[in-house]
Parts: structure tokens; C-alpha cells; sequence
């Protein structure tokens, strides 16, 4: 693209053309990132509000599919999410200060931390399929219903919990999955010296949507592995 | 040939590189527009191909054109196409696009990038959704109610689904977009009350489409969950409720209706203000009626189910939620009126699409009274009357707008005039074929004919038949600005920088305009539409 | 009007005519406001059409006009409001003793069920005057009852019950529609609704033959699947006493208080567990995919007959067809 006529201000080949000035461009990219987060809320808040009118009506089958989860695992990458967030943060401000070496390692851990959430995931995906907790064909809740005599658990909207879990998780590992996606192309960014104290939006507007994800699942935990977790009368 | 340009073409966005190449992966947004506008049409001729078939298999009272599930297919079809591929995109994606920068002084939008990748989330959704065309449709209604669409249905539905989530974000991108700019990229001295009104009402559109679109997508992708992984969440046998699935879709699917309309309402402000050469009356009551209508939008959605089993109080608040939300659409009515009043009227194209608008939109709108009162609502709901009161908003409101809107600023946007004498004359096919097709079937309802009828009683044929009479005439309409528009850009008279003489940045520049849009950013120190200082063109339809 | 072109449907329901005078009062008014707008428009396109020399006044607009047309239309939308929502308040609440009649919505065809134990196929007898409720549910997607003549509609939902209400007033036949669609044959999911005088009613009645009432083949089911072990009227049982009990409010284990009504007594039978009543364990049996929507309708029925009521509407465990018109 060519120059536009206007006189030439110095600035950095980031600097893109449409935008008047480096703060307008910075101001544009941090608004646009906020909302996109508010859709990913609207997007989210779909399936939290099937979560509460089914919470509400099959309080006992809830119950019973949230015990059923593995709240080690669970707790596990809470605290794996949580930490990633810091590290993130920690990130931002690495590029603020221009510590170029450090910014790289603070996001190349965070890759790393996400790696372990899927992981973990993936784990727990797999206890689920074990269990016959996958909805479908093959579901049964006769284990649930074994373990708890003192309730009464129907098997069908059992399967509404469960449906519910892997598409909650599900599509919160999907965002997962592309915020590790992002964190790869900021870190060979990174090592390359793009970010420096003058510009490094990429990086917060990344730990934004990172920042989201991790709130989402914030929420996630208690809602779906914390229902009665106290002993069942 | 002297209508082409003889001495050296100023550089403009058209002319300045040309090959498939600098369009495919062009970041201006006025060739984006451009490559909107040639996808929106080809599926507005789709969509418009299923109507007739519908028009012709309803001529007869049997089943004879075309089988029953072929049937169910063509107006599921329509009525996807036609709201996902060609209404909510098209003067937002087109019009909007182009203009929104140079109305504000901007050389572009805010993510240039972003825009083109939601042109191609566009197009790769609308790929998607011819392949399930071909491979035998969807047939579940537009509206995608379970369990039919979830347990029962035997056709595409998941492909749909998918290809309606994407051309979803390419929505939610466009919106987010238009935010980001109106709210940051303004020229100096562009403050919010000097905005014309085109850019409020897309920025009210905008926050809709970014609010609403993604619990549609988050319903459709449930819907796909349930049938590709048998996740039960909307099935009745496993505990799931269908309603559940109504309250989702329609959160978005109301609001929805007002990203197809505000559009075209905005372009009516900028039309009815230059063919009066006044302000529009009420420039605040404008602006902001665009804001409520986008806020009350958001809690009227239950008005759609007011026969689905929902309890009667929810039935109660809705209904009145929905009477306040009208109030916004007559106050612009009004205004638009009061407009006229003392202006200097001119009965260009542009201004028929503006007549025709303010009729067709007041007689779609007045229906909306019946519909939103709950003892006429539960004798008309699902019966033609419906379909004849969203035909009139939507066809006679929203796509008279946007003919109009391309009819007004096509100088701009081609550098060259379209044929006057034939823009008129497809002016008054449109209106008179759309009122044939449409009114006949406000009686049908009220009659008792339920919409998505294969086949029907043989007392409704009469009406049937007026109907489809009505949507010839109407095609030939919608046919003709296509041969004219692209006649025009090879034998046009070329177009000065302001035709019509019109308020606005866009008339500053040249038409078209250089791919920057200004040489120089203007710095603003008038109020909108200052038509006091604006001279009249010479020429332009003067009565004679 | 013309035969063979009608234009406004037939007037065969008490109900029909308060809706008809609603729509006419806002067909007056649309007219109203088109005409005006339009003779506006004309009247300022002829007269502030362009002319040279003669410039556009400037007006920037007025805040008294915006608020008169914004409160007065406002007014009337809400007087709208209120007509559209008293009618519909009258549709929606069935009055008491309306004689009852089950329907079973499937792709694509009406399985009805009388009380007195007749049963049809797209096609509902009713007698001129009487009240009738209509109870129904689905077997597999929505679909939705539709009686232009008497101006009814109601989605009809699996999984649990909808009803809706008319008083016929005007014998004939009249066009029953499903509404909702529902698939391949949406539009050949019609059939009618026949209002006859009440003795060519009684006539009808006692032609076909029935198996007797709907609630006399309840109670048989009753027997047989079991019931009768834990819901002893004699208040011993393991469940419930069921005497009585329809129409009433009954606190559930988990605090929430509920009215025993055709649905309630539904998501007994099928989801038992969701309703467990207080004092009580949450021990019923599931009967969900061992019972058809019309054994469960039987049973409905049956329990309902166990509570006697006030109008001596659908009266007690008698075999034969019940006899009874309101005074009108």
C-alpha cells in the first residue's frame, strides 16, 4: 500500500495505514478484543442458561453426574488455568519493560500450562467414556444409581448433565485449543523481537482472550464438578 | 461511446489495480462491499428461485408441482437463504461497508483484515450451504424446531446448521467492526451528534449483531451436538425441553429482524433528507429511536410463542414489551413524514424506494399491532398472516431500502449514473408486484390458512392465485436493476463528485473515490445535513 | 360472503366474536393511519413538490410533536394490549365442568378420545353449546391444534399436556389444521371439527361402540399395572391416597408446592421421582416407554374422576355415557 499523501510520521512497520496514529490503532485493537469477549459471554451464556433451567429441574441427576466427575483432576486444572493467567499477566508487563528473553519464557510456559489443561482433559474425557457416562447409545447410569440409594436418579436426564458437561467442556477446550494456537504465533513473534515497550498490543489483547478463557472456567468448575459436594442425606 | 471517459481516469479504488488477485485479497473496504454485493445477489436469485417454485406450487390447491418434502425443502431453504445469505448481510455488508469510513472521514475500517476474512467466512458458508443444496436440503422450516430438526428430521440438517454458524460470524465480525470504527476512527470535528443518521442506525444494527448472533450460534451448534453426538439436551424422551430450543433461537432470531430493518432505515434518513434538501425532523429522536429499537429488541422474543405452551403472565409481559418497542418505528415514521413538509421533493429512484419504504413498512409495521395483541396473535400465529407481515417489513421495508440505498449512492460507488427511465419503472414494478404477492395473503390468514401448506383447502385459491400473479411481476422488478446497474458501468453518464447535490463526507470525494478514501482528512465544522449550503443541482428530475 | 371466495372465515364459537371485534377495531385503525400517513404524503409531495426559486425550509423539529405522537400512539398500543390480553386471559383459563376430551397428536393425524370412551380420527364431534376442553399431548414432534372457525390454536408439545378451550355455537363443519410444522405431511394433518344439535350429538354418541369411558378404561389400567398395590384409598399404602386429590395443592419433598393437574399427574407416572410428595419416599416405578400416550390419558382421566366435581362435570367410575348440558 502506498503512502497516503499526509506527511509521513515516523513510526514502526506495525503501524498500519488507516489508522491516524499508534494510540488509535492500540485503542481500536483493545475495544474490538473486549467485544469480541462480550459474543464469546453471549455465545457461553447459551448454554449456562440450559444449565439452569436442567440444574433446576433434575436437581438429583445433577447431583449425581457432578459427584461422578473427578474433582482431584478438577481442582488439578483450576489451579493449572489459574497459574497460566499469571503467567500471562506477568507477560504483558514483561513486554511493557522490554524484557524480550523473559516475555518468551512467560509465554512459552503458558503454552505449556494450557498443554497440561487439554491434557488433563483429555483424561478426564476418557474416565467419562470408561464410566458409560458418554450420552448415547452406550450410557448408563446404573453406577450413579447404584452409588446413590438415597436418591432417586432418573437415567434420562442424566444424560442431559452429561450432555451438558462435554459440551460445556468441549467447547471450552476448543477455546483452549486456539488460545494455545495464539500463544504459538505470539512467542516466535516474541523471540523475534516484535514486541517492544512502543508496541506490544498482540500480546495484550492475547492475554485478554486468554484471561476469558480462564474466567469461563472459573465458572465452569463449580457449576459442574461442585453441585452437593457434601454428603448426600 | 462518448459516455466513456475519453481524457486520463483519475486514480480511484476501482481503477488502481486491477487482476483477480487484487480483489481476492484486497483489504479496501469498498472493493469488499463490492465482493459482497456480487455474493448477497447471486443468493438473493437462489433464495428468490425457491419463491417461485413455492408461488407455483401453490397456484393449486393439490400437491402437483413438486412432492411434499420437496416442498418443505424449498421454503426451509428460502427462508434460510434469504435471511442468513442476502437480509442480514445486505446494506450492511454492501452499503455499510462502503460508506461507513467515508461518512465518518475514516480511510478505512478498523480491521481492514478482519473484514475481508468476514467475506470469506461468508463465502465459504454459503459454499457449504449450496453443497447441502445439492445433496438433498434441510427441511426443517428456517426455524429449526426440535425435535423435528434434532430426532426426526432425514435431511442436511447438521450441514445447514454449520454453514448458518458460520455465515453467522461473518456477521459478528462485520458488526464488531463498525463499532470499533464509529467509535475511534471519527474525523476531527465528526463529534456523535454531527453523524448522519446511517451511521446510528448501523451502529445500533451493529451492537445487535454482536449481542444476538452468538446465541445462535451457541443454539445451532447444540442442535448439530444433538444430532451428530446424540447429546440429548433437547430431547423430550431423555428430560430435554423444546421449548428450551424456541426461548434460544428466537432470543437471537428477533433481534434479528432488527439488523434487516434499521439498515434500511438509515438509508431512508440520507435518501428522504436529500430529496427534501432538509434536515430530517428530529435528528435526536432519530438517532436515539435507533438505540431503543435495539434495546427493547432484545426482550420481545417470546411474542413468537405466544400458542408454544409458554404460561400465561410470560405471555402478558411479552406482549406489552412488544407494543413498547413499536413506538420507536412510528416516532421514525413520523419523522420521516414531517420531514417532507415544506422540503423541495424530488422524484428520483431513489426517493420512489423512499416513498414506497414509508407505505410498505407502515402497513408491515401497523400488522405487527395485530400480532402483538395475545387473543388475535393465537387465531393468526403460524397462518399467512404472518408471512404476509414479515413479507412487508422485510421485502417491502428492508429491500426497498436497500434498492433504494444502491440506487442512491450507485454514482458513487461505479462513477456512473444508472438509467433513470428504467429505475422508476422498476421502482413501481417492485411496489406494485410485492403488494399483489403480499396483501392477498394477510386474508389468507386471517382465513385460517397455516403457512409451510404443501397443499390446501380449494376455498384459499382464489387468493393463492393473486399471490403468485404478484410475484411475476415482482420478479421482472428485481430482475431489471440487474441488467441496468451493470449496463451502466460500461455505458453510464459518468458521475460528478455529488449528483444529487447531497450532504454527506462520501459527496466530498470523487466518485468513485481513490482508494483512501480522501486526499485530505477533513476536519468538520458543520452539522449534518446542512442543506442550507448545499446548492441544488442543476438538473436533477426538476418538475418540469 | 361468496362461496366459493370467502374472505373472513365462519363464526362458529362463543369466543370467536370477541376476537373478530378486535380485529376489526384494528383493521379501522390501520386503515386510519395508512390513509393518513399516505393522503400526508401525498398531500406534501404535490405541494412542497421541487419548483425554481422556492427553497426547503430548514426545520430542525419540534420536542411537543415527538411527545404527543410518541404518548398518544403509546396510549392506544396499550389499550390494544389490555383488549388483545383479557381475551386471551379467557381463552387460556377453561371453565369449570367443561366436558373433556383427549387428544394425541402424531405425524400426521388427530387421535381424539371422548370421556365417554369414543374415540376418532382427525375428526372431533362436539355438541352445539357445550363447553370442551381439550387435553393434549404428542408422540413425536410439536405440532398444533388449529380451529380457525372457533378462532382456537394451541401447540401440542411431547411430553407433557397443553390444553385448550371452545364452546361451539353454531352447527356445520369446520376445518381442523395442524399448524406447527411437523414434517412431510404437515399440510395433510387436517381434518374437522362437526358441531351437531345435541340430540343428533347423543345419537352419535351411542352409535359407534365403545369400550367405555375413558376413565373406566383408566381405572381398569389402574388395576392392572399396579397402581392399586401402593395407592390405596384407605391411606395405608406406600403411596399416595388418590381420592380426592385432583385440582388440589400438594407440597412436594423439596418444598416447592404444586397443583395436582393433568400435567402434574403426568410427570407422576412417567418421571415419579420429579414429584415426590411430602412424607413420602421416592420409590413409585417408572412407567416412561411402558405406557402409550393414550393409556396415559386413560389414567389421567381415571384419577381425576377420583375427586369429585363441583358442576357434576366428568362425573364417577359409571360405565355408561354420561348425559349432561349445561343450563344454557
Amino acid at each position: 500500500m502506498s503512502d497516503s499523501p499526509v506527511a509521513v510520521e515516523q513510526h514502526g512497520p506495525e503501524h498500519l495505514h488507516h489508522f491516524v496514529d499508534a494510540e488509535q490503532q492500540r485503542d481500536a485493537a483493545a475495544l474490538g478484543m473486549w467485544l469480541f469477549l462480550a459474543t464469546e459471554i453471549m455465545f457461553f451464556g447459551g448454554m449456562f442458561l440450559a444449565y439452569l433451567v436442567y440444574r433446576y429441574w433434575y436437581y438429583n441427576e445433577f447431583a449425581a453426574g457432578s459427584r461422578s466427575l473427578d474433582i482431584y483432576l478438577g481442582t488439578i486444572n483450576t489451579a493449572v488455568l489459574i497459574c497460566s493467567s499469571l503467567t500471562v499477566a506477568l507477560g504483558v508487563r514483561a513486554a511493557q519493560m522490554g524484557n524480550r528473553k523473559l516475555l518468551v519464557i512467560l509465554l512459552l510456559l503458558t503454552i505449556v500450562f494450557g498443554f497440561a489443561f487439554l491434557g488433563i482433559k483429555g483424561v478426564e474425557w476418557y474416565q467419562k467414556y470408561e464410566e458409560h457416562h458418554i450420552p448415547g447409545r452406550s450410557f448408563s447410569a446404573d453406577d450413579l444409581i447404584r452409588d446413590y440409594p438415597q436418591i432417586h436418579i432418573d437415567p434420562r436426564p442424566e444424560q442431559i448433565y452429561f450432555s451438558l458437561y462435554f459440551a460445556m467442556t468441549g467447547l471450552h477446550a476448543l477455546h483452549m485449543i486456539i488460545g494455545v494456537g495464539i500463544f504459538v504465533f505470539l512467542t516466535y513473534h516474541a523471540w523475534k523481537g516484535r514486541y517492544t515497550p512502543k508496541y506490544y498490543t498482540p500480546i495484550e489483547i492475547g492475554g485478554l482472550y486468554w484471561h476469558f478463557v480462564d474466567i469461563v472456567w472459573i465458572y465452569l468448575f463449580p457449576l459442574l464438578y461442585l453441585i452437593d459436594r457434601k454428603p448426600l442425606r | 461511446m462518448a459516455t466513456v471517459a475519453v481524457t486520463a481516469e483519475r486514480e480511484n479504488y476501482l481503477n488502481k489495480e486491477y487482476g483477480i488477485r487484487s480483489w481476492l485479497l484486497t483489504t479496501d473496504h469498498k472493493r469488499i462491499a463490492l465482493l459482497y454485493l456480487a455474493s448477497i445477489t447471486f443468493f438473493f436469485f437462489i433464495g428468490g428461485f425457491f419463491a417461485l417454485l413455492i408461488r407455483l406450487e401453490l397456484l393449486t390447491p393439490a400437491g402437483d408441482l413438486v412432492q411434499a418434502d420437496t416442498y418443505n425443502k424449498l421454503f426451509s431453504m428460502h427462508g434460510q437463504i434469504m435471511i442468513f445469505f442476502f437480509l442480514i448481510p445486505s446494506i450492511p455488508a454492501v452499503l455499510g461497508n462502503f460508506l461507513v469510513p467515508l461518512m465518518i472521514g475514516a480511510k478505512d475500517l478498523a480491521f481492514p483484515r478482519i473484514n475481508l476474512l468476514s467475506w470469506y467466512l461468508y463465502v465459504i458458508a454459503g459454499v457449504i450451504y449450496l453443497h447441502c443444496i445439492v445433496t438433498g436440503g434441510v427441511d426443517t422450516g428456517w426455524t429449526f424446531y426440535t425435535p423435528f430438526s434434532t430426532a426426526f428430521s432425514n435431511t442436511r440438517v447438521i450441514e445447514a446448521g454449520i454453514s448458518i454458524f458460520i455465515v453467522g460470524f461473518s456477521s459478528i465480525l462485520t458488526g464488531l467492526n463498525f463499532v470499533v470504527t464509529i467509535h475511534r476512527m471519527r474525523a476531527p470535528g465528526m463529534t456523535w451528534s454531527r453523524l448522519p443518521l446511517f451511521i446510528w442506525a448501523h451502529y445500533a444494527t451493529s451492537i445487535i449483531q454482536l449481542l444476538g448472533t452468538p446465541v445462535l450460534a451457541i443454539t445451532l451448534l447444540l442442535v448439530v451436538f444433538e444430532r451428530a453426538f446424540n447429546l440429548g439436551i433437547f430431547d423430550p424422551t431423555r428430560g430435554g425441553d423444546p421449548l428450551l430450543f424456541q426461548h434460544l433461537f428466537w432470543f437471537y432470531s428477533h433481534p434479528a429482524v432488527y439488523i434487516m430493518i434499521l439498515p434500511a432505515m438509515a438509508v431512508e434518513s440520507e435518501v428522504v433528507a436529500c430529496f427534501t434538501r432538509k434536515r430530517i425532523f428530529g435528528y435526536n429522536f432519530v438517532a436515539m429511536s435507533s438505540i431503543a429499537i435495539a434495546v427493547f429488541g432484545f426482550l420481545v422474543w417470546a411474542h413468537h410463542m405466544f400458542v408454544a405452551g409458554i404460561s400465561l403472565y410470560s405471555a402478558l409481559i411479552f406482549s406489552i414489551l412488544s407494543y413498547l418497542v413499536a413506538v420507536p418505528s412510528a416516532i421514525k415514521v413520523f419523522n420521516w413524514t414531517a420531514t417532507m413538509y415544506k422540503g423541495s421533493i424530488s422524484f428520483t429512484t431513489p426517493m420512489l424506494y423512499a416513498f414506497g419504504f414509508i407505505g410498505l413498512f407502515t402497513m408491515g409495521g401497523l400488522t405487527g399491532l395485530f400480532l402483538a395483541a395475545l387473543g388475535i396473535d393465537v387465531h393468526v400465529h403460524d397462518t399467512y398472516f404472518v408471512i404476509a407481515h414479515f413479507h412487508y417489513i422485510m421485502v417491502g421495508g428492508a429491500v426497498m431500502g436497500y434498492l433504494g440505498g444502491l440506487h442512491f449512492w450507485w454514482p458513487k460507488i461505479s462513477g456512473r449514473m444508472y438509467p433513470e427511465a428504467w429505475g422508476r419503472l422498476a421502482a413501481l414494478l417492485v411496489f406494485a408486484g410485492f403488494n399483489l404477492t403480499f396483501f392477498p395473503q394477510f386474508i389468507l390468514g386471517y382465513m385460517g390458512m397455516p403457512r409451510r401448506y404443501w397443499q390446501y383447502p380449494p376455498e384459499f385459491q382464489v387468493l393463492n392465485v393473486l399471490s403468485t400473479a404478484g410475484s411475476t411481476i415482482l420478479a421482472v422488478g428485481y430482475v431489471l436493476p440487474m441488467v441496468y446497474f451493470l449496463w451502466s458501468m460500461r455505458y453510464g453518464k459518468i458521475a460528478e463528485d455529488n449528483p444529487w447535490g447531497a450532504a454527506g463526507l462520501e459527496w466530498k470525494t470523487s466518485s468513485p473515490p481513490p482508494t483512501f478514501n480522501f486526499d485530505e482528512t477533513p476536519v468538520v465544522t458543520w452539522e449534518a445535513y446542512n442543506y442550507e449550503e448545499i446548492p441544488a443541482p442543476a438538473e436533477v428530475n426538476v418538475e418540469r | 360472503m361468496f362461496d366459493n371466495f370467502p374472505l373472513w372465515p365462519a363464526r362458529a364459537s362463543a369466543g370467536a366474536g370477541n376476537i373478530d371485534a378486535l380485529y376489526i377495531f384494528l383493521l379501522a385503525l390501520s386503515a386510519f393511519m395508512c390513509l393518513a400517513i399516505f393522503a400526508m404524503i401525498l398531500i406534501f409531495a404535490t405541494m412542497y413538490r421541487r419548483r425554481r426559486g422556492v427553497e426547503a425550509e430548514q426545520i430542525e423539529g419540534s420536542t411537543e410533536l415527538e411527545i404527543t405522537w410518541s404518548i398518544i400512539p403509546l396510549g392506544i398500543f396499550l389499550a390494544i394490549f389490555v383488549w388483545g390480553a383479557v381475551i386471551y386471559f379467557h381463552e387460556r383459563t377453561p371453565p369449570r365442568g367443561a366436558s373433556e376430551v383427549y387428544v394425541v397428536a402424531k405425524q400426521w393425524m388427530w387421535k381424539l378420545e371422548h370421556q365417554e370412551g369414543q374415540r376418532e380420527i382427525n375428526e372431533l364431534h362436539v355438541p352445539v353449546g357445550r363447553d370442551v376442553k381439550l387435553i393434549m399431548t404428542s408422540q413425536d414432534v410439536i405440532h398444533s391444534f388449529y380451529v380457525p372457525a372457533f378462532r382456537i390454536k394451541q401447540d401440542v408439545l411431547p411430553g407433557r399436556y397443553t390444553t385448550a378451550w371452545f364452546r361451539a355455537t353454531k352447527p356445520g363443519v369446520y376445518h381442523l389444521f395442524c399448524s406447527q410444522y411437523c414434517g412431510t405431511m404437515h399440510s395433510g394433518m387436517i381434518g374437522q371439527v362437526v358441531v351437531m344439535e345435541p340430540a343428533l350429538y347423543e345419537a352419535w354418541l351411542s352409535g359407534g361402540g365403545t369400550s367405555g369411558s375413558l376413565a373406566a378404561s383408566g381405572g381398569t389400567l389402574f388395576q392392572q399395572l399396579g397402581c392399586s398395590t401402593c395407592h390405596r384409598s384407605d391411606s395405608q399404602g406406600r403411596g399416595p391416597n388418590l381420592v380426592g386429590i385432583y385440582g388440589k395443592p400438594v407440597q412436594l419433598e423439596d418444598g416447592r408446592t404444586l397443583t395436582v393437574d393433568e400435567n402434574y399427574l403426568r410427570t407422576c407416572i412417567l418421571s415419579p421421582s420429579k414429584n415426590v410428595p411430602s412424607g413420602f419416599k421416592p420409590i413409585m416405578p417408572v412407567f416412561q416407554g411402558l405406557v402409550s400416550e393414550e393409556q396415559i390419558n386413560a389414567l389421567v382421566a381415571y384419577i381425576k374422576s377420583l375427586t369429585p366435581s363441583p358442576a357434576g362435570g366428568q362425573g364417577g367410575l359409571s360405565l355408561a355415557p354420561k348425559t349432561q348440558y349445561p343450563k344454557e
